[in-house]
C-alpha cells in the first residue's frame, strides 16, 4: 500500500516538476512554476517519510531543521551574490549525491554484498565521482566568486596542467572499474576511498585555471554535473523520480552551457582546459590612439538630446552595485521622452541571466531588457550607447583580430551607435586581459570612475541643476 | 567494515531484479523532455531557472531520508543525515530565492 503511495507520489511530483519548468517560459507565469515545484517536492518528501522503513524520525527532523536554518539566510543574500550562492548550492547537491553513494556502497558491503551488482556498482562509482568533483569544484567556484582570500581569483596555470587533470580523472575512473569488477575484495573499501579522494582533488584542479569571464559557462557545466549525479543516485536507489528530476536539471545545465559557450565562440573543452584568462595578450593598439574623456555635464547633454539610448551593462555594474542609480537615470531619461533600452549579452556578469536579475531588482521593467541579437540591428539608429562596466562584450576586436582570445565572440555593436559613452572604473584592460578598441574609437567618450558614483553625478545633472 | 545489525524492518521487498533498462528509458525520455521544456524558458529568467532546477534536483532528499532514517548502522545514518541537510538547504534556499527574484520581474 505505502509502496503504491510512493509510486503515485513520484508520478505526481514528476509532472509537477515538468510544469514548474514549463511555466518559466514567461515572467508572467514563472511564480506559478515555483509553487508547482514546491508542491512536487512536498509530495515526494511526505510519501518517502511515511514509508515503514523510516524509523529514526528524530534524525530526519533534525537534518530538515538544520536545512531550514542554513537555507533561509542563504536565500536572502544580495542579488549581486547570487552567482556564488548558486555555486554553493551546486556544491551541496554534489555533496549529497557523493555521501549517499558512499553510504550505499558500504551498506551493501556490510549487509548485502549480493546487491552490489556490476550495474549498481557502476552507478555508485559514477555518482560518487560526479558528486564529489561537483562538490569541491563548486566550492572553488563559489570561493572565487566570493573573492575568498586564499583562493586565487586569477586563473592559475602550470606546465602539464591538462595532463595532470586528465590523469587524475582517468585514474579515478580506472579504480572505479576495479571496484565494479571486485566490489567485495578485502581492499575494495580502500580503493573506494581513493576514488573519493581523487574526485575531490579533480574538482579543485578543474576550477583552478578558470577565470572570472568563464564563470557563466563553468557554473552551467557544474549545474549539469549536479543534475547528473542525482540521476546516478536514482540508478543506485532504483528511484525513477530521482532519475527524472536529475535529468531535468542536467539538461537545463547542458542547454545553458551550450548557450554560454556559443556566446563566447568557444567549446566546452576549450573552457575547461583552455585557461582563457592566461592568454593575457596585451596587444598594443595600432598607433596607440588616446582616450577622449568627457565631463559629466557633457555626457548629460548628450543623453538629454538623444532619442534612443541603449545601456550596455556588464559585471562592473554589479561590482559597483550601480543598478539602482541606473534606474534613476532611466527614470530621468524616460521622463524626458528618451527611449531607453538595455542590451543584454548572454555572458555579461558572472552567471547566465545575471544582468536581468539585477536590473529587475532595480524595478526596471523587463520589457526594456533586450537580447543581443535583437538589439544589434537597431544599433545604427541608437544615438548614445552607454556602456556601464562592460568590456569584452563590446570589444570590436572580436570581429576581426584573429590573434585575440575573444576573436569570433558575438558582441553588442556599441561602436555602431552615433556616440558611445563608456563608464569604466580604471584604465586597466578587462578580464580577458586585452585592450578594448571601442574606447579609442572616434565616437567614444570615456567617463572614468566608479559606476555608481558617475551615474549618481549624471542623475544629479538631470535633477536639481544643469539640464531642464 | 564493521559489525552490522541486521535491519529489523528491512526495506520492503527490494524487487528481485531491478529493471535497469526501464530506468535508462526513463532517463533518456526525461532528458528529451527537459531539453524541450528548457529551450522555451524565457531568456530573461536564466538566473532564476538555475536556482529552480537546483531546488528540483535536490529531490535527492528522498534518497537521503531513507539513508538517514532507516534502521542502518550509525555511521551510514550520519552520512545520510549530512546528505539530507545538504539537500534540504538547497530546497529551502533554492525555492525561496527563485521566488524572490521572480517577484522582481515586472512589466511596467
Amino acid at each position: 500500500m505505502t509502496h503504491a503511495i510512493a509510486q503515485l507520489a513520484a508520478v505526481l511530483a514528476t509532472a509537477l516538476f515538468i510544469f514548474s519548468l514549463h511555466w518559466m517560459n514567461d515572467p508572467k507565469t514563472a511564480r506559478r512554476g515555483v509553487m508547482a515545484g514546491v508542491t512536487g517536492m512536498l509530495v515526494a518528501v511526505l510519501a518517502t517519510w511515511v514509508q515503514p522503513e523510516i524509523v529514526h524520525h528524530a534524525w530526519v527532523v533534525l537534518a530538515i531543521v538544520a536545512g531550514f536554518v542554513v537555507g533561509v539566510p542563504l536565500s536572502l543574500v544580495p542579488l549581486t551574490a547570487v552567482p556564488q550562492r548558486t555555486a554553493l548550492s551546486h556544491a551541496f547537491g554534489g555533496l549529497a549525491a557523493g555521501l549517499v553513494g558512499t553510504a550505499e556502497y558500504f551498506l551493501g558491503l556490510g549487509e548485502n554484498p549480493a546487491q552490489l551488482t556490476a550495474f549498481r556498482m557502476s552507478a555508485i562509482v559514477a555518482e560518487v565521482i560526479l558528486g564529489f568533483l561537483t562538490f569541491t569544484g563548486s566550492l572553488m567556484a563559489a570561493g572565487k566568486l566570493q573573492e575568498v582570500k586564499w583562493i586565487p581569483q586569477r586563473p592559475v596555470t602550470y606546465p602539464g596542467q591538462n595532463v595532470v587533470n586528465i590523469g587524475v580523472l582517468v585514474t579515478a575512473a580506472a579504480l572505479g572499474v576495479l571496484v565494479v569488477v571486485h566490489p567485495t575484495a578485502a581492499w575494495s573499501g580502500e580503493v573506494f576511498y581513493a576514488i573519493v579522494g581523487l574526485a575531490v582533488l579533480f574538482g579543485v584542479l578543474l576550477i583552478i585555471p578558470i577565470g572570472g569571464a568563464d564563470m557563466p559557462t563553468v557554473i552551467s557545466i557544474l549545474n549539469s554535473y549536479a543534475g547528473l549525479s542525482a540521476v546516478a543516485m536514482g540508478f543506485v536507489l532504483n528511484n525513477k523520480l530521482l532519475v527524472t528530476a536529475g535529468a531535468l536539471d542536467g539538461s537545463s545545465g547542458l542547454i545553458l552551457s551550450i548557450i554560454m559557450c556559443r556566446a563566447m565562440n568557444r567549446s566546452f573543452t576549450n573552457v575547461l582546459f583552455g585557461a582563457f584568462g592566461t592568454v593575457q595578450k596585451v596587444k598594443a593598439i595600432g598607433e596607440q590612439k588616446a582616450w577622449k574623456q568627457e565631463t559629466v555635464e557633457g555626457a548629460a547633454q548628450l543623453l538629454d538630446q538623444a532619442r534612443l539610448v541603449v545601456v550596455i551593462p556588464g559585471y562592473g555594474m554589479a561590482v559597483a552595485q550601480a543598478q539602482h542609480k541606473v534606474r534613476e537615470l532611466y527614470d530621468q531619461l524616460t521622463k524626458r521622452g528618451v527611449t531607453v533600452r538595455f542590451a543584454i549579452h548572454p555572458v555579461a556578469g558572472r552567471m547566465p541571466g545575471h544582468m536581468n536579475v539585477l536590473l529587475a531588482e532595480a524595478d526596471i521593467p523587463y520589457t526594456a531588457l533586450v537580447e543581443m541579437d535583437e538589439i544589434n540591428p537597431e544599433m545604427p539608429q541608437c544615438d548614445v550607447a552607454l556602456v556601464i562596466g562592460a568590456n569584452d562584450v563590446v570589444n570590436p576586436a572580436a570581429r576581426y583580430a584573429k590573434d585575440s582570445p575573444i576573436y569570433g565572440m558575438p558582441i553588442i555593436d556599441a561602436d555602431k551607435a552615433r556616440t558611445v559613452l563608456a563608464i569604466k572604473r580604471s584604465k586597466n584592460p578587462g578580464f580577458a586581459g586585452i585592450d578594448n578598441e571601442l574606447y579609442v574609437e572616434d565616437n567614444t567618450w570615456m567617463l572614468f570612475g566608479d559606476a555608481k558614483a558617475v551615474l549618481g553625478e549624471l542623475v544629479r545633472q538631470f535633477g536639481a541643476g544643469g539640464i531642464h | 567494515m564493521m559489525p552490522i545489525l541486521v535491519a529489523a524492518q528491512a526495506p520492503p521487498a527490494e524487487p528481485a531484479a531491478v529493471d535497469y533498462w526501464s530506468m535508462l528509458f526513463v532517463f533518456v525520455l526525461a532528458t528529451f523532455i527537459g531539453l524541450g521544456v528548457i529551450r522555451r524558458v524565457s531568456r530573461l529568467l536564466y538566473t532564476p531557472l538555475m536556482s529552480l532546477t537546483n531546488a528540483i534536483s535536490a529531490i535527492a532528499v528522498v534518497g537521503s531520508i531513507v539513508v538517514a532514517g532507516a534502521d542502518y548502522p550509525q555511521v551510514i545514518r550520519i552520512l545520510g543525515a549530512v546528505a539530507l541537510f545538504a539537500s534540504m538547504t538547497n530546497i529551502v534556499s533554492g525555492f525561496l530565492i527563485t521566488d524572490r527574484m521572480l517577484k522582481m520581474f515586472k512589466k511596467q
